[in-house]
């Protein structure tokens, strides 16, 4: 093979890319133009209304925007208490020890547990605890599935910040030390300045994640279509509606629901584009 | 005075270290609660006729039920879908991904690479249930039906990213040197790429393909609107066809065949954390 063919062979390989996600955009405004022409961009965003009764169908995304943003939000707050430790515990305090790389074994594994899984475990385990504490009468709820998430979002936020805490330099350590620092101030004055850009954008990024989770969310979050009025209400998420109807939806609705895919595409490639950059400025700096 | 702001620093000090090992090992027990129920509820549902029988009719279990008998049947339709979807998703996204990140290793600092390999991470960080809905408007549609090819385009699309990043990072990684000795030897790009690097870095693009499989191997909702689900062993590509993960979102939605939860979600666990524990082996192996 000459290196003109390899080459030419390489870049048709690589425009895969290109046309896969040019085709995702393409197929999703396309489909979603139906429901933003009869709705109206602005009023199909804003409107809380979600019925299809036939002749006087009426649809609004806002409360499954409001439903994921409560979600991802919540299960962002549960999660900092932990991943945070585990971070400093394999990126600080036992860095490259054995039982380190245990906790990093068991957070992977974590990880890998499919989404319909951790569901099943919310909805068999989780929920009946809720309602034996008396939080929320159906057990299930913007909190039940908020929790769930936090637990798979640890892994993602956990290993990246553990890597920008490795990555702060000895001599800013030992200097503090030197000055008679404890480990804690260290921590606080050294390790968290240092590599607090990059410990903040892999909760960006786990935000990412967050905010697409469909099964989970699914089995969990109640599937009512109104605004969540507490975090112990039930609710529907973008995610958790396409995958609630998308499979019964003809017309108006699907081209409502994918409208919904495309406003979700369009938030979770934001926020990966944002904790991205940050993650390059992180590193340089 | 000073005596006891020392201790106080001191005290803080301990109580920080305390707390982060009691909220680190914490952390380990969704993970132990989790594979522990799936273990105990499912593990007396795993017989070998699970495997080989499809899922039970709804008249079959409601006479199970009536004569007090368990649930019969098994998961082997979701089993053979899975396979057949895999396969044909390994089979495509396999060679592509490695040629694209080929493509990105050798062109790494051009613009249209770097156009590539951000896409590639918009890619990876597109949610599942919208790779589902693209497949559906793709392949659904203009085949006026769900088909086994919808799921594997489906799982196909959500692989390549995986596969495109472990093969440039593994090629970036190894010696410039190597690549140096296989031109002097007078091999072009293209030689030198099949016979030196690609070998060289065999391990570490395994490994991502096995770390790719896992991942896609327990997706449900990109599967929901492509392969449908199909209550018998089926081998026809063009037709509807059943996951594993697919039948536990069925069985958990029909209230008869709840019990069949668990042994199904047992052996998909099973299965993914083997998975994900293989490579992660492989990888400190080969990187020795």
């Amino acid at each position: 093979m000459n290196d003109k063919l390899y080459r030419i062979i390489l870049f048709v390989a690589a425009l895969a890319m290109p046309i896969v996600c040019g085709g995702v955009v393409y197929a999703l405004v396309t489909d979603a133009y139906d429901a933003f022409e009869h709705f109206g961009f602005l009023n199909f965003i804003t409107s809380s209304e979600w019925s299809y009764t036939e002749g006087a169908e009426q649809y609004g995304a806002l409360p499954f925007i409001t439903g994921t943003l409560m979600t991802t939000m919540l299960a962002l707050l549960f999660c900092i208490p932990f991943s945070l430790p585990v971070a400093l515990f394999v990126g600080e305090y036992f860095k490259g020890t054995k039982i380190a790389s245990v906790l990093s074994t068991v957070t992977d594994l974590l990880a890998g547990i499919p989404s319909i899984i951790y569901g099943l475990w919310g909805f068999y385990t989780l929920r009946p605890i809720i309602m034996a504490l008396n939080i929320s009468p159906q057990g299930s709820g913007v909190l039940t599935a908020s929790l769930v998430l936090a637990i798979m979002i640890v892994p993602y936020a956990a290993s990246l910040s553990a890597e920008f805490i490795k990555m702060v330099p000895n001599d800013l350590k030992e200097g503090a030390y030197s000055l008679g620092a404890t480990r804690a101030e260290v921590v606080r004055k050294v390790i968290f300045p240092v590599a607090g850009s990059g410990i903040f954008s892999s909760y960006v990024l786990a935000i990412g994640r967050a905010l697409g989770e469909t099964m989970t969310v699914t089995m969990l979050i109640g599937n009512t279509n109104n605004i969540p009025d507490s975090i112990t209400s039930t609710g529907n998420s973008m995610a958790s509606i396409i995958a609630n109807q998308f499979g019964e939806a003809d017309d108006l609705r699907l081209s409502s629901l994918i409208a919904i895919g495309l406003i979700l595409f369009l938030i979770t490639a934001l926020i990966n584009m944002v904790g991205k950059i940050m993650i390059k400025h992180a590193r340089i700096a | 005075m000073n005596k006891l702001k020392i201790r106080h620093r001191l005290a803080k000090d301990k109580l920080m270290l305390w707390s982060i090992c009691l909220l680190a090992a914490l952390t380990a027990v969704p993970l132990l609660a989790i594979l522990g129920e799936v273990l105990l509820r499912g593990y007396d549902q795993l017989s070998w006729s699970f495997f080989t029988e499809p899922t039970p009719t709804a008249y079959k279990v409601t006479k199970a039920i009536e004569a007090g008998e368990p649930i019969p049947g098994g998961i082997a339709n979701g089993i053979v879908g899975t396979m057949i979807m895999l396969g044909m998703a390994v089979m495509v996204a396999v060679p592509l991904g490695i040629l694209c990140g080929a493509f990105l290793a050798e062109n790494g600092k051009n613009r249209f690479a770097q156009f590539v390999s951000y896409l590639t991470d918009l890619l990876q960080g597109t949610p599942s249930v919208i790779i589902g809905i693209i497949t559906y408007i793709w392949v659904v549609v203009p085949m006026k039906g769900y088909s086994a090819i919808a799921g594997s385009v489906a799982l196909c699309i959500m692989m390549l990213p995986l596969i495109i990043r472990s093969t440039e990072e593994t090629l970036k990684i190894l010696p410039a040197s190597l690549k140096e000795a296989g031109l002097a030897l007078g091999g072009n790009n293209a030689r030198v790429m099949m016979k030196v690097q690609l070998p060289a870095a065999f391990g570490g693009i395994f490994t991502g393909v096995l770390l790719a499989v896992s991942r896609v191997i327990g997706e449900t909702a990109p599967l929901m609107f492509t392969a449908l689900g199909c209550s018998f062993v089926r081998f026809a590509v063009d037709k509807p066809i059943s996951a594993v993960p697919l039948l536990i979102w069925e069985f958990f939605n029909d209230p008869n065949l709840q019990e069949l939860i668990w042994g199904a979600s047992l052996f998909l666990l099973l299965f993914v954390l083997t998975l994900n524990l293989l490579s992660k082996y492989l990888a400190k192996k080969w990187n020795q």
